[in-house]
């Protein structure tokens, strides 16, 4: 096994969580008392982790960019939970669950982790109801579900289209009331600028106060790094703008190993690209897929004058469209997974079909559910002949109770109205599966530092489904990571309060200030935003939905290049000992420069398709993914050696002792 | 009484609270000046009777006064905290676009009326307590209407008087429905207290109002 | 469009601020708020000047990060939207926009345009939760049916987004709005009712504490907030503290 050891314990699938627990070493209720956690993230992940941490008795920091924990972009998430439940009685089962996440991340997830993850959904929804999350009911009083992409049954909880609101202030609550114990404190507005290592052991961090600018220390035993994922190395991404990989790649750079960095999702449904102002990109629940086709025109000159102008979507005979998705799945049609609805709009668009002036955007048109819904609601209502009108009318008013909001949120943005002309949309960066490599106890390959939430890799593999990131999140942070830290913290009850005035700790705070001189001292040429529209630019052409190893290649060494001219001709205004948003901007392009190569470098040594990850070599003749089990079941895990160039890849074999590998087919 | 301001929620309750009792006592003054108008031996009966019972000059009255008090020091107390919530006031503040002027301006119209008070005070009650205590005069239950009449002669304060209606009309407008959300009082019944907010906030001013001209043009010919 | 924008500028919180003129020009319908004022900053930027400070994050009217009074209201003259979603064309070519901080006493000045709202965590701190603990062993979450009407009507009082919209535009700045949403959250439901006497006193001192005004009912705090959260709420928060009051 070498270096990476998964320590995945042994036994039958279904009961190596439960034996884990019950072996695992824990620290007695006194001796928690006498022990610091810092947890740098407030997001799903962070945010439960740190409240679980304090309620055990730990002593946490907490630290967050934004003024608030209840901004993390967590709260943006807007379909639902996945959990099995099997309220619905459709067969449901933590197995199936299991077994979905496994063949919807292509094969490249580790067993056990997503075994564990299944399980413990359950107890999630428990949980924030305790908690008080509103969920959706039924007219019973009792909990509601719906389906998502990719799936057969009927699991995934929600609070309309804000699911993720809801769990996350669920979290910010937990953290509130150990706030208010006195168990956490709240560093907002502040910013994990390196790690600290002490004899090889990870024992605090260098944070920025950005309201001040100034260098704080903090120590603890373990730190804990839920800062979310690094899709803004795209610039637009569906991500918060302050969305960033400072914290992972800090420790990525102190030893922690990156692992499958190009395992990318795009997300097919976003709100196209409107011009070069656009700052970022807004998610439509892919929910909408229940209801909505997927069509761009069958002729290309009917796109063209659509492009132009000249025509509208409306005007399109049913004949004449192509619903391109029906056509080439008929059995899961536009509800295929999303890496594979994403190429599959990439691919017309391409072929040049797209309908809006950037010629990058296909329809997903409500007409026929709108008719459905009304002929439906006409009968209901004991309306025999009800003329088309009415119909349409009743049809309209069933789309708007299931996805008003989201439609409304269409209208404000693109200034059309989606209940009469076809939606347009086009795939964008959403979630990144890959992040640190972390062993089942969701310890890096630093001892004492744990990965948790998006910014790890270890459950979704190649390709994440719907609904799921939140539930890794707080799996992780609420019932995964207060325990199994527990196991390394029990060996430090003797250690004592760690001090901050070592040399470990002066040395890391004397290259953070140097490295914020060096970025202040660019001799301003260009903004921080130029460098990282450029970056975006090259990862999205080069790295984005499909892949070639001339691209790949040609990515490193623009890159490269562009790091370069970055570090020598960067503008940032302001001082660095006070408020200064381009200051942060920079600290943050810089590292997206780095991990931009590592990203492209993974996608040029992964020589097969497999989920988001697709190389235009590695295709059948339908254009389907090829994957290569044979060579490729393994995680790719980065080490650190400098330059991106220069890193190390180790890999740690996928062993599936359950499961059979199986093309994905969704035809 | 310290107990009953320590929070903003109960300072809100106590406004509540005595504005509605200031609107149930306008409506009863309102019922026996109407009297004035349509019968003035009844004005002066009832006027002899609130002015000479007891329970109406040694309970009800105080309690009045006390309310009034209470009601106009917890409204410019409510004014100054506020002012100070926000020291930095803005360079452009379009309250306009989504609160309704009587709302905003409460501090306003209630000042003007509590300026009429102390005319209203003036003119009435002071009156009354030097002809009753201090003058010593005997009882007497027919000089009610007389002296109300005569004392909407000059045009001067008729004219005050209906301004003063005016803004008590806009303060009513906003007050008397307020007073209810302050007591956590928002349900379906809510649009009807809404409704009748709105009218009574107009026809009780505007009955005052009718009550002072027509008093001011049928002037009593000696 | 061009447009004339008087932006409110203040070095840091101990600095004397003033309003800044500047003219832009170039923008587009399509472009929101946000991205307007990036492309002011882009011009700063170039010309060595430092770019408006303002809050903003997730930029689809979520987070709650943004903020801005546009010509006097909080997020501008739409309704129903962030500063984030407000889009341009709202405005016309040669408009003056005059853009200044979320003001009140309790949010102090940072930088600019932003404000501290910390205010409010500690607001939510003081009694925002349900004391529950969070290493599982709960119930069944279906163990307790709850009506959909109260399990809705808890739903979109839980949708604010604590961006403080409410407290800028009140003419008080009451905080009674984003503070009865919370209450409301969990008065209406079975699991909060249990500790809801000393939640509402606890979460309304500190509100008091932190110097936000008193609610005089005007009504724009609803009028103006993005995610329309109802006047209901605070009569309801009213309800709980005269209640508790009671109960003592």
């Amino acid at each position: 096994m070498g270096i990476l050891d998964s320590k995945v314990p042994s036994g039958p699938l279904a009961d190596k969580w439960t034996e884990h627990k019950n072996k695992i070493n824990l620290v007695n209720p006194a001796n928690k008392r006498n022990i610091d956690v810092i947890v740098v993230g407030t997001g799903l992940a962070g945010g439960s982790a740190a409240a679980t941490l304090a309620e055990l008795g730990y002593n946490v920091k907490t630290f967050c960019y934004q003024d608030s924990p209840r901004r993390a972009h967590s709260i943006a998430a807007q379909g639902g939970i996945n959990a099995a439940k099997n309220y619905q009685g459709d067969g449901d089962s933590a197995y199936r669950l299991f077994y979905d996440t496994i063949k919807g991340g292509d094969y490249r997830s580790r067993e056990a982790n997503v075994y564990r993850l299944a399980e413990e959904s359950a107890n999630i929804i428990d949980q924030c109801v305790a908690q008080g999350v509103p969920f959706a009911r039924d007219y019973g009083g009792l909990l509601d579900n719906r389906s998502f992409g990719g799936v057969l049954v009927s699991r995934t909880f929600y609070a309309k289209g804000q699911t993720g609101q809801q769990l996350l202030l669920g979290a910010y609550s937990a953290m509130n009331r150990q706030i208010n114990r006195g168990k956490i404190k709240p560093f907002n507005r502040h910013e994990m600028m390196d790690l600290v290592l002490v004899n090889g052991k990870a024992r605090g961090i260098i944070a920025r106060d950005l309201k001040t600018g100034e260098i704080e220390r903090h120590s603890a035993h373990a730190v804990v790094l839920a800062t979310g994922g690094y899709g803004n190395v795209f610039f637009l991404s569906t991500n918060a703008m302050g969305s960033n990989v400072m914290a992972a790649w800090r420790a990525h750079r102190r030893g922690a190993f990156f692992a499958n960095p190009c395992f990318t999702q795009i997300h097919p449904t976003c709100i196209p690209v409107s011009g070069d102002h656009q700052s970022k990109l807004t998610l439509m629940s892919e929910s909408l897929r229940n209801d909505g086709r997927i069509w761009v025109p069958k002729r290309i000159e009917d796109a063209q004058a659509i492009r132009e102008g000249k025509m509208k979507p409306t005007q399109l005979k049913e004949e004449d469209r192509d619903y391109y998705l029906e056509r080439r799945y008929p059995a899961f049609g536009n509800l295929v997974p999303r890496d594979v609805a994403s190429r599959a709009a990439k691919e017309r668009c391409d072929a040049g079909f797209g309908v809006n002036k950037t010629g990058e955007a296909v329809y997903l048109d409500f007409a026929s559910a709108i008719q459905r819904y009304g002929k439906e609601a006409a009968l209901t209502s004991g309306m025999k002949d009800a003329d088309d009108k009415t119909i349409t009318q009743l049809g309209k008013d069933v789309i708007e109770a299931k996805y008003g909001n989201l439609f409304q949120m269409y209208e404000k943005i693109v200034d059309e109205n989606p209940y009469e002309t076809p939606m347009m949309i086009y795939p964008a960066v959403h979630y990144t599966m890959g992040g640190l490599w972390v062993d089942y106890n969701l310890q890096t390959t630093i001892e004492g530092c744990y990965c948790a939430g998006e910014a790890n890799f270890s459950d979704h593999g190649a390709n994440r489904l719907g609904a799921s990131a939140l539930m890794q999140g707080l799996a992780d942070g609420y019932f995964v990571l207060p325990y199994t830290i527990g196991d390394y913290l029990s060996h430090d009850i003797r250690t004592g309060k760690i001090p901050t005035d070592s040399p470990e700790f002066d040395k890391a705070e004397s290259e953070v200030k140097d490295r914020i001189n060096k970025l202040m001292s660019g001799t301003g040429e260009h903004s921080v935003d130029y460098y990282h529209k450029k970056l975006g630019k090259i990862m999205w052409n080069k790295c984005g939905m499909a892949r070639n190893e001339q691209g790949l290649k040609e990515a490193i060494e623009e890159i490269s290049a562009l790091r370069t001219d970055f570090w020598k001709n960067v503008k940032v205004t302001g001082v660095a000992d006070g408020m200064n948003a381009e200051l942060e901007k920079a600290g943050r392009v810089a590292d997206f420069l780095e991990l931009g190569e590592l990203f492209a470098k993974d996608a040029l040594t992964r020589n097969e398709s497999c989920g988001g990850h697709f190389r235009e070599e590695y295709q059948t003749e339908e254009g389907e993914a090829l994957r290569d089990d044979e060579n490729f079941k393994f995680v790719s895990a980065w080490e650190y050696k400098g330059e991106p160039k220069d890193a190390v890849l180790h890999k740690e074999d996928l062993v599936y002792e359950n499961i059979e590998l199986k093309t994905r087919s969704y035809k | 009484m310290s107990g009953l301001v320590k929070s903003s929620i109960a300072r809100k309750v106590v406004m509540a609270l005595s504005g509605l009792f200031l609107v149930f006592f306008l409506a009863q003054h309102f019922t026996i000046n109407i009297t004035s108008v349509l019968a003035p031996d009844t004005f002066n009966e009832w006027s002899h009777f609130m002015g000479y019972n007891g329970v109406v000059q040694f309970i009800l009255q105080p309690i009045l006064i006390a309310g009034v008090i209470v009601h106009f020091v917890m409204g410019i107390g409510l004014e100054i905290r506020n002012n100070k919530a926000r020291a930095v006031k803005y360079k452009k503040y379009n309250g306009g676009a989504n609160a309704s002027w009587m709302s905003r301006n409460m501090i306003i119209t209630g000042l003007v009326v509590l300026a009429f008070l102390g005319l209203h005070f003036y003119d009435f009650w002071i009156h009354e307590m030097d002809y009753k205590y201090i003058a010593g005069n005997a009882e007497d239950p027919t000089r009610y209407y007389a002296e109300t009449v005569e004392k909407f002669e000059p045009f001067w304060r008729t004219v005050i008087y209906v301004i003063s209606f005016v803004l008590l009309a806009l303060h009513l407008w906003h007050g008397f429905a307020s007073s209810f959300q302050s007591m956590g009082v928002n349900n379906k019944y809510s649009p009807a207290i809404q409704t009748f907010t709105k009218i009574y906030a107009i026809v009780i001013p505007l009955g005052f109002i009718f009550i002072a001209l027509y008093h001011h043009f049928n002037p009593i010919t000696h | 469009m061009r447009l004339n924008l008087k932006i409110w500028r203040q070095k840091d919180a101990n600095s004397k601020g003033q309003m800044v003129d500047y003219t832009i020009k170039g923008v587009e319908g399509d472009m929101s708020f946000l991205e307007m004022l990036d492309v002011l900053n882009e011009e700063l930027i170039n010309k060595g000047e430092e770019p408006v400070h303002f809050d903003h994050d997730c930029r689809e009217g979520i987070c709650g990060a943004c903020s801005l009074q546009i010509n006097g209201e909080p997020h501008g003259p739409d309704r129903l939207v962030t500063t984030c979603q407000l889009h341009m064309r709202k405005f016309n070519d040669g408009d003056t926009i005059v853009i200044e901080p979320f003001r009140a006493t309790a949010f102090p000045v940072i930088k600019d345009l932003v404000v501290d709202r910390s205010a409010f965590d500690r607001i939510q701190q003081a009694g925002g939760y349900i004391s529950v603990n969070t290493s599982g062993n709960t119930v069944d979450a279906n163990a307790t049916p709850i009506e959909k009407e109260k399990a809705d009507d808890s739903f979109y009082a839980a949708t604010c987004i604590g961006c403080g919209a409410c407290v800028a535009a009140c003419k008080n700045a009451s905080a009674m709005l984003f503070t009865s949403a919370k209450v409301s959250q969990f008065a209406l439901l079975p699991q909060g009712r249990v500790e809801a006497t000393e939640r509402v006193q606890n979460m309304v001192r500190q509100m008091d504490l932190e110097g936000f005004g008193n609610c005089t009912n005007t009504g724009a705090c609803e009028v103006e907030c993005p995610k329309g959260i109802s006047l209901e709420n605070i009569a309801r928060m009213n309800r709980e503290y005269l209640n508790a009051t009671v109960k003592g």
